[in-house]
């Protein structure tokens, strides 16, 4: 799991301005220099809460966004500024699965068609892609004789093995997932977890999986970002990340996921953060977790800290002035 | 459920919602029965469609256009047939309830001040002047900041956690025994969820309240429920004490819940033992169990036993201190093994 050359994916600097209105509103940097990589076959989640630009990052690697600065690179190539005629090839090996599975699926197709139009975007003959998509109901789970049906035939879980379908029509390494369980009933979440586990270890594939449900992420990962206001707060492997976090906001997050264990709730020490997350449009100076920190002091509040390797030897960078010693 | 002596301060005995649809009479609600003490929380958890949400309406009375029998008992006084001028009386000042999405449950027109002072002058027929001073209070004890500059602010000048906040502060201005809250922090960051729990559980403490926290987040109901009702396609599957729930859950479908969970303090990663299937339309519904199609019990069991999960439906019955509705509890099989599991 670990990179050995060149990652399959590094995001690098990266970051993306909306402008304001004009005269209305500030523009507003919703991601402002992250930097990571994702090796070929492995997870990467990306954690956070509301607003914190996950997902903007997301659409950024699979260039739904042009980034406004930094670069991303998808196999030893820069594709940040690619033309969308120059996109085309590359959409076959970086795909996307959606949250919502039936407002991201054509309610006015069928199946067939759902699926097999990467194919026939990317120049299939209508019998193979037909043919293709047959092969891929069945490698998600789907009964493939329900084809010719319409998304609304279909429960929220098999409109995500739709999604997540034709996603792999054209046979992608990469697949940013943005939130592909949290809009499914619980009964159903573990499904797809699985499902998407599976797919992994038969293709090969690399996942971008983006989420607020650090349970879920905890699942699928190898490796976690945090993110926090639009830049990442820690990163690296999910044990130490999750064993024993660094950051102070890592550990106010983990400590407020209630855990289905009365007995652990009662004893349970939480960090419960003052205030929520602030407005993007006007984050705070210095280290822009500083108005809810626990642990805050005179440099939090002038000083944006950097992403860095706190303790030698460490899978994990943090950026923070005090981090936790592990 | 539990042994206090006291009465119940909300009591619900078979209660069945039943909705008039162009593909003929659909039941939501099939003949629930529970009850909340004073001080203490009932967790109703369910996934979409198990009838948590429209049982918590049934009990404010706000069902227009469904049929709603059975009993509905408010310390002792019966709700179901009461017209909605007595409904009205109560709602808000006895009984009150806080929604998922706070912003859509607020009106954007009027500052959440007058919004707050609205239900002390009707309840109380109180002058603007004082329902104000209310108003403030009320915003200072649910913790905003500020409260006597932002009571004059409009719901869009609030984020998430403060706008539920103000619903809390706006269920809670009339001094209500009772609050229904549906989802209240499944809109919410998980660091302002918490937030929110505490406030509740704060609030709950210091009055007394009866609260009915209703959500699909089994950690939720571990941090704040006393008891909890697992609903399954419009029925109670399980009601037991939380502890007794979490550590042995009698029926298949709370049994399934509990293990698909991907949870934080997991050291393995075995793949999560998923539920087959989705949950069941109401439309159509089965004249047997309605988990039965996606049991992994019934589906190991005998023909006969099968027969009988997907013929007749299961009564809810006493089992070592819950009360299940299964044939095949996995209460029983712990006995005819003498397990514990």
């Amino acid at each position: 799991m670990t990179a050995t050359a060149e990652p399959l994916l590094s995001v690098r600097d990266v970051t993306m301005t909306f402008p304001g209105r004009r005269g209305r509103s500030a523009p507003v940097r919703a991601v402002d220099g992250v930097s990571f990589h994702v090796a070929a076959g492995e997870t990467l989640g990306l954690v956070g809460e509301s607003g914190c630009g996950k997902s903007t990052t997301g659409r950024m690697i699979v260039r739904l966004l042009e980034p406004t600065a930094g670069s991303v690179t998808y196999d030893g190539r820069d594709i940040s500024h690619l033309r969308q005629r120059e996109l085309k090839p590359l959409r076959r090996e970086l795909q996307m699965v959606f949250q919502d599975p039936h407002s991201s699926l054509n309610p006015r197709q069928t199946v067939a068609r759902i699926i097999a139009d990467p194919l026939l975007v990317q120049g299939s003959s209508a019998a193979e892609a037909r043919k293709r998509a047959v092969e891929l109901m069945e490698l998600v789970g789907l009964i493939p004789e329900h084809i010719d049906r319409y998304p609304h035939e279909f429960s929220g879980g098999q409109a995500q093995r739709i999604g997540i379908a034709r996603s792999l029509a054209t046979g992608p390494r990469l697949i940013v997932a943005d939130e592909p369980v949290s809009a499914l009933d619980v009964s159903v979440q573990a499904q797809i977890v699985n499902l998407m586990e599976r797919l992994q270890r038969e293709l090969g594939l690399a996942y971008l999986f983006i989420a607020h449900d650090l349970s879920v992420v905890k699942r699928v990962c190898d490796r976690v970002a945090v993110m926090y206001l639009g830049r990442i707060v820690e990163v690296g492997d999910k044990g130490t990340v999750y064993g024993s976090p660094a950051h102070p906001y890592t550990r106010a997050l983990l400590s407020a996921v209630p855990l289905p264990d009365p007995a652990a709730e009662r004893t349970r020490e939480r960090i419960t953060l003052l205030g929520d997350p602030p407005s993007p449009a006007a984050p705070p100076p210095g280290c822009t977790f500083h108005p809810r920190c626990p642990k805050a002091q005179e440099i939090c509040r002038s000083e944006a800290p950097l992403l860095r390797i706190a303790s030698a030897g460490e899978a994990r960078e943090v950026a923070c002035h005090f981090p936790e010693a592990a | 459920m539990t042994a206090d002596r006291e009465q119940p301060l909300l009591s619900v005995e078979d209660l069945t919602v039943t909705f008039p649809t162009k593909r003929g009479p659909v039941r939501a609600v099939d003949s629930l029965s529970f009850t909340v003490h004073r001080g203490q929380t009932l967790g109703i958890v369910g996934e979409s469609g198990s009838g948590k949400s429209v049982t918590s309406l049934a009990v404010m009375g706000l069902h227009t256009g469904a049929e709603v029998t059975g009993s509905i008992a408010l310390d002792g006084r019966e709700l179901t047939g009461l017209p909605e001028r007595e409904l009205g009386r109560l709602r808000g000042r006895r009984m009150a309830m806080i929604f998922q999405d706070p912003l859509s449950s607020l009106h954007p027109y009027y500052t959440v001040g007058e919004q707050i002072a609205e239900h002390h002058r009707v309840h109380f027929g109180s002058r603007r002047a004082a329902a104000r001073k209310r108003a403030v209070e009320m915003l200072g004890e649910v913790g905003i900041p500020e409260p006597a500059r932002r009571v004059g602010e409009y719901p869009h000048q609030f984020s998430g956690g403060m706008r539920q906040r103000v619903m809390i502060a706006m269920a809670l201005a009339c001094e209500p025994e009772l609050l229904i809250a549906d989802e209240p922090t499944t809109a919410l960051d998980v660091t302002v969820q918490a937030q929110i729990l505490e406030l509740i559980a704060r609030l709950q403490e210091e009055r007394g309240l009866a609260v009915v926290m209703i959500t699909h987040d089994l950690g939720v109901v571990a941090r704040v429920a006393r008891d909890v009702l697992v609903m399954y396609g419009g029925r109670a599957a399980e009601q037991a004490p939380v502890d007794a729930l979490f550590a042995g859950p009698a029926h298949p479908y709370t049994r399934g819940l509990l293990d698909s969970l991907p949870r934080l303090d997991d050291t393995d990663d075995a793949p999560l033992r998923a539920i087959p299937g989705s949950p069941p339309s109401l439309l159509t519904p089965s004249p047997g169990c309605a988990f039965a199609p996606r049991c992994p019990r019934a589906a190991a069991a005998s023909t006969d036993e099968q027969g009988r999960c997907e013929g007749t439906r299961p009564e809810l019955v006493p089992s070592n201190g819950h009360l299940v509705a299964c044939h095949l509890s996995l209460h029983t099989a712990a006995h005819a093994r003498g397990g514990t599991r």
